[in-house]
């Protein structure tokens, strides 16, 4: 098999024990919060590697009384979904209208110029004029501001990532449709939409990581009762006597929305990721 | 521009009825191009340029709350001029340029030899891949969890490892002598596995007859990597790391969690200081102007690399 490639078997194997190595490094540290959670205080603080495992922390994070987490997680649920239905249906129309219908040219680069910037400042320069604003209109504290938020931060990969799949849409289709007389409506429906469900699975994939993982934001605008997931893990790291091996068990159940989706959809992921870096 | 579609109608529709249809299908058109792209205009100027007015008027002021009121007090560049004598935001920027160029320098070295390594293998690839995503998509805060309990002086699993081969633990996030490296280790850690992605992604798509013919030429597979590969991808390999490296400013989540910032001011970041400033210490209008300024330092590099980028694109 390997002679196949032009490659000799020793030099195979040196690439994979370098691979297996950088693999491992990767993986320790998800290995060992799992197991830390596990843990009980006693036998995390003595380091033992031999343990008895016990549930109690996902249950005391799951039911004590003292503990929002289910609360946070269902927010960051709501959060992430809507954000991401916003941002889908915003980019999509955004990314039709820039590319087919004929915009002048300021009006693209004006627009993709001042996504990318967007994009690369960091969110918590905006965050303080957010918190004034929502203050003043009473959207502090609300989901809708958060929703809002988090489709403003993610609207700028989202319609990158849509330009580019919209841009590949054979423009014959769409001339075609427009002859038979279709509408935009008619021709978003059933010409665009079908042909970039890849492009749809792959923003909508990352959107949702995004809103899930974004803690500066969520800090700043939330309280109590609209806290996410991060938030709820960074007011662990906050309080005098920290929990270690709660911390541990909060963290394990927040990183399966990724993991999940890691395992049932990579393609898309990857495909997201690398998009506009390749092209 | 605007006459493509309605000359197709032009040439399908009897003389006499040519001005109204296309006319009409013209003033249809625009109705949906403008409709099309108003939620996200909409979007963008009411969350990212009406916020952006906010901040210079808030950072020309002070603002004081008294029982729920708000008055405001013009103080015109006052704010702007103390920024230039905060010593914490001084340090700030500094650590933060030491933290993006060292953490993304190793970054780019490490993620290009794991693409190369990736992509010279044929089975297990996207046991790698798979692998090598996970930082990617996990909250940064988590991650700054994890390494929390890994730093821990006490129990951390590297004070245990240490001790193990007789080194004497030390106190990773707390002493200011290792607390920065400490940080970027992590952020090595998190982000390599996206420059990993992106070269692995631009080395598929390098076109392989100039490697065959060298391959016949009889050049070692150092040759060919030196002369080919690394030339071939150089565009790549800068897009990637001023991409990375802008990105790197950002870096919030996992100070907030490691260090806070400590000890003293040895890993306070720019994203930090503004929170800090603004939120903490409730000084919206100073915040602000600390918004404003990075903000425009940074939309002003985008720019600027931009530019260059684009006049060397077009002379070669």
């Amino acid at each position: 098999m390997s002679a196949a490639y032009g490659a000799p078997l020793r030099p195979m194997l040196f690439r994979h024990g370098l691979l297996v190595i950088a693999a491992a490094l990767v993986l320790f540290p998800f290995l060992w919060i799992v197991a830390a959670a596990f843990k009980t205080q006693i036998a995390l603080l003595t380091g033992q590697l031999l343990f008895q495992p016990t549930l109690a922390n996902f249950v005391d994070v799951l039911f004590s009384s003292t503990s929002d987490y289910v609360r946070n997680f269902s927010n960051s649920l709501v959060i992430a979904s809507a954000s991401t239905v916003l941002v889908l249906v915003v980019a999509t129309l955004a990314a039709y209208s820039l590319q087919c219908m004929q915009w002048p040219s300021w009006v693209l680069h004006s627009m993709l110029g001042w996504s990318v910037i967007f994009h690369m400042v960091p969110p918590i320069t905006l965050a303080g004029a957010w918190y004034s604003m929502f203050r003043t209109i009473g959207l502090d504290n609300t989901y809708t501001g958060l929703i809002l938020a988090h489709t403003t931060l993610n609207l700028p990969m989202a319609l990158w990532m849509m330009g580019v799949f919209v841009r590949d849409v054979p423009r014959e289709l769409i001339e075609a449709a427009k002859i038979d007389g279709a509408g935009t409506p008619r021709i978003l429906r059933h010409v665009v939409v079908p042909l970039v469900r890849p492009g749809l699975a792959a923003a909508g994939i990352l959107s949702f990581i995004f809103s899930w993982n974004e803690f500066a934001v969520v800090l700043t605008l939330s309280q109590r009762q609209t806290a996410t997931v991060p938030v709820a893990i960074g007011k662990y790291a906050q309080e005098n006597t920290i929990a270690y091996t709660e911390m541990a068990a909060a963290s394990v159940l927040s990183m399966m929305p990724a993991v999940l989706l890691l395992l049932i959809a990579q393609r898309f992921i990857v495909r997201g990721l690398t998009t506009g870096a390749v092209k | 521009m605007y006459l493509s579609s309605t000359e197709n109608g032009r040439s399908a529709s009897p003389e006499g009825l040519v001005e109204n249809v296309s006319l009409l299908s013209l003033n249809r058109d625009r109705f949906w191009r403008n409709l099309t792209l108003a939620p996200a205009i909409v979007l963008f100027l009411a969350l990212t340029v009406l916020p952006m007015v906010n901040l210079v008027v808030l950072s020309l002021h002070d603002i004081d709350w008294a029982q729920g009121l708000s008055s405001w007090t013009y103080v015109g560049l006052k704010h702007y001029a103390s920024l230039a004598a905060d010593s914490l935001f001084k340090a700030s920027i500094l650590n933060t340029l030491v933290f993006s160029t060292v953490a993304v320098s190793v970054q780019m070295v490490l993620g290009f030899a794991l693409a190369l390594l990736t992509s010279s293998i044929v089975h297990g690839r996207l046991f790698y891949r798979t692998v090598f995503l996970l930082p990617i998509l996990v909250p940064g805060i988590i991650i700054g969890a994890i390494w929390k309990l890994m730093f821990s002086f006490d129990f951390g699993v590297l004070n245990q490892m240490a001790g193990a081969i007789g080194i004497m633990p030390r106190d990773w996030l707390g002493d200011a002598t290792y607390s920065l490296a400490s940080i970027i280790v992590v952020d090595i850690w998190h982000w390599t596995p996206f420059c990993f992605l992106l070269l692995l992604a631009s080395l598929e798509t390098l076109p392989q007859d100039v490697y065959e013919a060298s391959d016949i030429d009889g050049a070692t597979s150092w040759q060919s990597l030196w002369y080919i590969t690394i030339p071939l991808m150089l565009p790549a390999i800068a897009v990637t790391f001023v991409f990375r490296l802008i990105l790197a400013f950002k870096v919030f989540d996992e100070v907030y969690l490691l260090t806070g910032g400590g000890p003293g001011t040895s890993t306070e970041v720019v994203s930090f200081t503004i929170f800090r400033r603004f939120f903490t210490e409730d000084r919206p209008g100073y915040g602000s102007a600390m918004s404003v300024t990075t903000f425009a330092l940074i939309a002003l590099m985008i720019i600027v690399v931009s530019a260059v980028t684009r006049r060397k694109g077009s002379t070669s």
